[in-house]
């Protein structure tokens, strides 16, 4: 299958920075790809780079197999949903919606059913005739998704779109953008920086930090199997706990961390030298006293901080050797009367849910 | 007291006997002189010291009395002009300084506010100056193949091009100061969002910018309008010996003593300044009316 968008070597530089450094990857048609990262990774320049928003780069774009070099914005098969949503302001929500169709010479009588359509679809029908600011954040936004999607792009572009909506209303959208991804069946690339809307939205996600993409991957794989300790630390929450490899066998790799002492972690891979142990705080269980399987990793340590979120409480463990570790516990009965600060408590996991990393 | 001194709170000034009376002397001072004004044109006397009883026979007067009538309309279409010039350089000035990078922008952009702060008596010596010299230069193509051009400068409202050049000159700053300050709130992510709809480069222009920039260009229009119908001093020092306005007109008509036509013609003024205004407040409210 030929992919929909092609990054080929894409580099950008600004003065005294190179927003986007070597960039290459493929993006395959109906697919929900995300760009995340941390601000000033680089990804909305990549975007905007897509768009036609931000020119002076260096590599090959191909949109749908035609390259986009010197394409202007106003002629690329892609549309933008903007972070401020870029409503116009003097225009009512149909005018808004219509607006594209009209400055490309749509004929008339296709330009109306095609903008109540469009406008059905994020259910904003009811206030066609409104002005912008009579409408709430979440409405704009649909507006502009409304605005982008009349224009039947190849690739619909969107650019943070949830970050200035409250908690509530972006969990929602979360959900009806996957929703409405999947049935009109178009290639959505979404921009942000909150890791919870990729992996709950994304059908694959490129991690991004200075400018590079760090790993692409699919939710689960990007969580359960990140590759290096960017990434890892980057999504979700992780313990990494320093190590030195001290041997290879058929049982894994054998070496001394901090903390544990000497363990034995299953790997499958070539490494020596300093590496970093990864274990996900929700794999830990915590207990009042030792553990007695033996061929779980456990150590014994202080509950030094107890945040709790109502259906979990994150607990941070001190351990000997100053290392610290953080374990996500389920508040139900198990747990009654244990989650006291400066009590001493066993920490235990298996061995396969280790993760070693080398970068 | 002591009781209503404290449940006063800092912003309960329409409370406060001291600051209703301090707001309603303010608001006699100001329009004190020009109720006055407006009241003895309807003075039935020709010193206009004492009210003798109501008439409208000074406007029929004023309207009789040719200079005046000629100064008017003069003053009108000086500034009519001036107002649709010094709006579209104005505008263009903005969007020039808005839009560009460009080496010496910070001193542009002083230089451009200088006919702001410049003393208007300085302009008005300035521009005599240099009208004097274009003058004598002019005169000497006389006999030649430019001749024509002196003819056709000779032709209502065409005489007016000096003074209506100069009004251009120190109005369109105004305009580009307040074009600029909205286009500073712009948002260019909605100019982006045009182009990535499929708009070029001009419809962005016309349908987002521009409709954007509205209420500042008919601020600034309004102002232009107003600058110049009301300019004494650098009208005084560019019209010609044949060309007059109202607000010149007027200064040696009161030399003479203060007619109550010289207040019928001022009425008639502050009627079409206000007239003006609103079309303007109305223009600008437009938008919202029409498809609200």
């Amino acid at each position: 299958m030929q992919p929909i968008v092609s990054i080929q070597n894409v580099t950008k530089r600004y003065p005294g920075v190179i927003a986007v450094d070597n960039v290459s990857f493929d993006i395959m048609p109906n697919e929900f790809f995300a760009l995340l990262g941390p601000s000033g990774c680089g990804k909305t320049t990549l975007l905007r780079m897509i768009a036609g928003l931000e020119t002076g780069g260096e590599g090959g774009i191909l949109i749908d197999g035609q390259n986009m070099a010197g394409v202007p914005a106003n002629r690329r098969p892609v549309n933008m949903v903007f972070q401020s949503y870029a409503v116009f302001p003097h225009m009512t929500v149909r005018d808004n919606v219509a607006y594209g169709l009209k400055v490309t010479g749509t004929p008339s009588a296709e330009v109306g059913p095609r903008v109540e359509e469009a406008l059905e679809m994020v259910q904003m029908g009811a206030m066609a005739d409104r002005k912008p600011d009579q409408l709430s954040g979440g409405q704009r936004q649909r507006v502009a998704l409304a605005r982008a999607l009349v224009k039947r792009p190849k690739v619909l572009l969107l650019d943070e779109p949830l970050s200035a909506l409250d908690a509530k209303l972006r969990e929602h959208m979360q959900l009806e953008l996957a929703r409405l991804q999947q049935a009109i069946g178009i290639t959505f690339i979404i921009v942000t920086h909150d890791q919870d809307e990729a992996l709950s939205m994304a059908d694959r996600i490129a991690v991004m930090e200075k400018g590079q993409v760090r790993q692409i991957a699919g939710p689960e794989e990007l969580y359960e199997k990140p590759k290096s300790r960017f990434v890892a630390d980057f999504i979700g929450k992780i313990n990494l706990i320093d190590a030195e490899v001290s041997g290879a066998s058929k049982a894994g790799l054998a070496c001394a961390a901090k903390g544990l002492g000497k363990v034995t972690v299953p790997f499958d891979g070539k490494a020596s030298g300093k590496v970093s142990l990864a274990v996900r705080p929700e794999k830990l269980d915590l207990l009042a006293r030792a553990p007695a399987s033996k061929t779980n990793i456990s150590l014994k340590g202080e509950i030094r901080d107890v945040a709790y979120y109502g259906d979990v409480s994150n607990v941070f463990v001190t351990c000997a050797d100053g290392l610290e570790l953080q374990v996500n516990v389920q508040n139900d009965r198990a747990v009654d009367g244990l989650l006291e600060k400066g009590r001493a408590v066993w920490l235990s996991w298996h061995p396969e849910d280790t993760l070693v990393l080398t970068q | 007291m002591a009781r209503r001194n404290t449940s006063r709170g800092p912003l309960d000034y329409g409370k406060s006997p001291w600051l209703i009376g301090f707001g309603i002397l303010v608001f006699v001072l100001l329009y004190a002189p020009i109720v006055q004004l407006i009241a003895f044109s309807f003075n039935d006397s020709r010193r206009n010291i004492v009210w003798q009883g109501f008439t409208t026979k000074y406007y029929k007067v004023a309207w009789e009395n040719v200079a005046l009538v000629e100064a008017f309309t003069n003053s009108i279409a000086i500034a009519v002009m001036c107002t649709i010039f010094a709006t579209i350089i104005g505008t263009a000035t903005a969007l020039w300084l808005w839009r560009f990078r460009f080496p010496f922008k910070a001193a542009a952009e002083g230089v451009m506010a200088l006919p702001i702060v410049i003393p208007e008596i300085c302009m008005g010596i300035a521009v005599l100056v240099m009208y004097s010299r274009v003058g004598g230069w002019m005169r000497t193509f006389e006999s030649g193949p430019i001749h024509w051009w002196n003819e056709l400068f000779s032709i209502w409202p065409l005489n007016l091009a000096a003074i209506t050049a100069a009004h251009i000159a120190f109005a369109f700053p105004f305009v580009a100061v307040v074009v600029r300050a909205r286009l500073a709130g712009f948002n260019r992510e909605l100019e982006e969002a045009s182009k990535d709809l499929g708009a070029s480069e001009w419809q962005t222009f016309v349908n987002v910018v521009l409709p954007f920039m509205k209420p500042g260009i008919i601020a600034g229009a309004l102002l232009a309008f107003t600058l110049s119908l009301d300019d004494f001093v650098i009208t005084f020092f560019t019209a010609g010996p044949e060309t007059n306005t109202f607000p010149v007109k007027v200064y040696s008509l009161v030399r003479r003593g203060v007619s109550p036509d010289i207040n019928a013609a001022s009425t008639v003024l502050i009627v079409i300044t206000l007239v003006a205004t609103v079309i303007a407040m109305r223009l600008q409210q437009q938008p919202d009316k029409s498809k609200g």
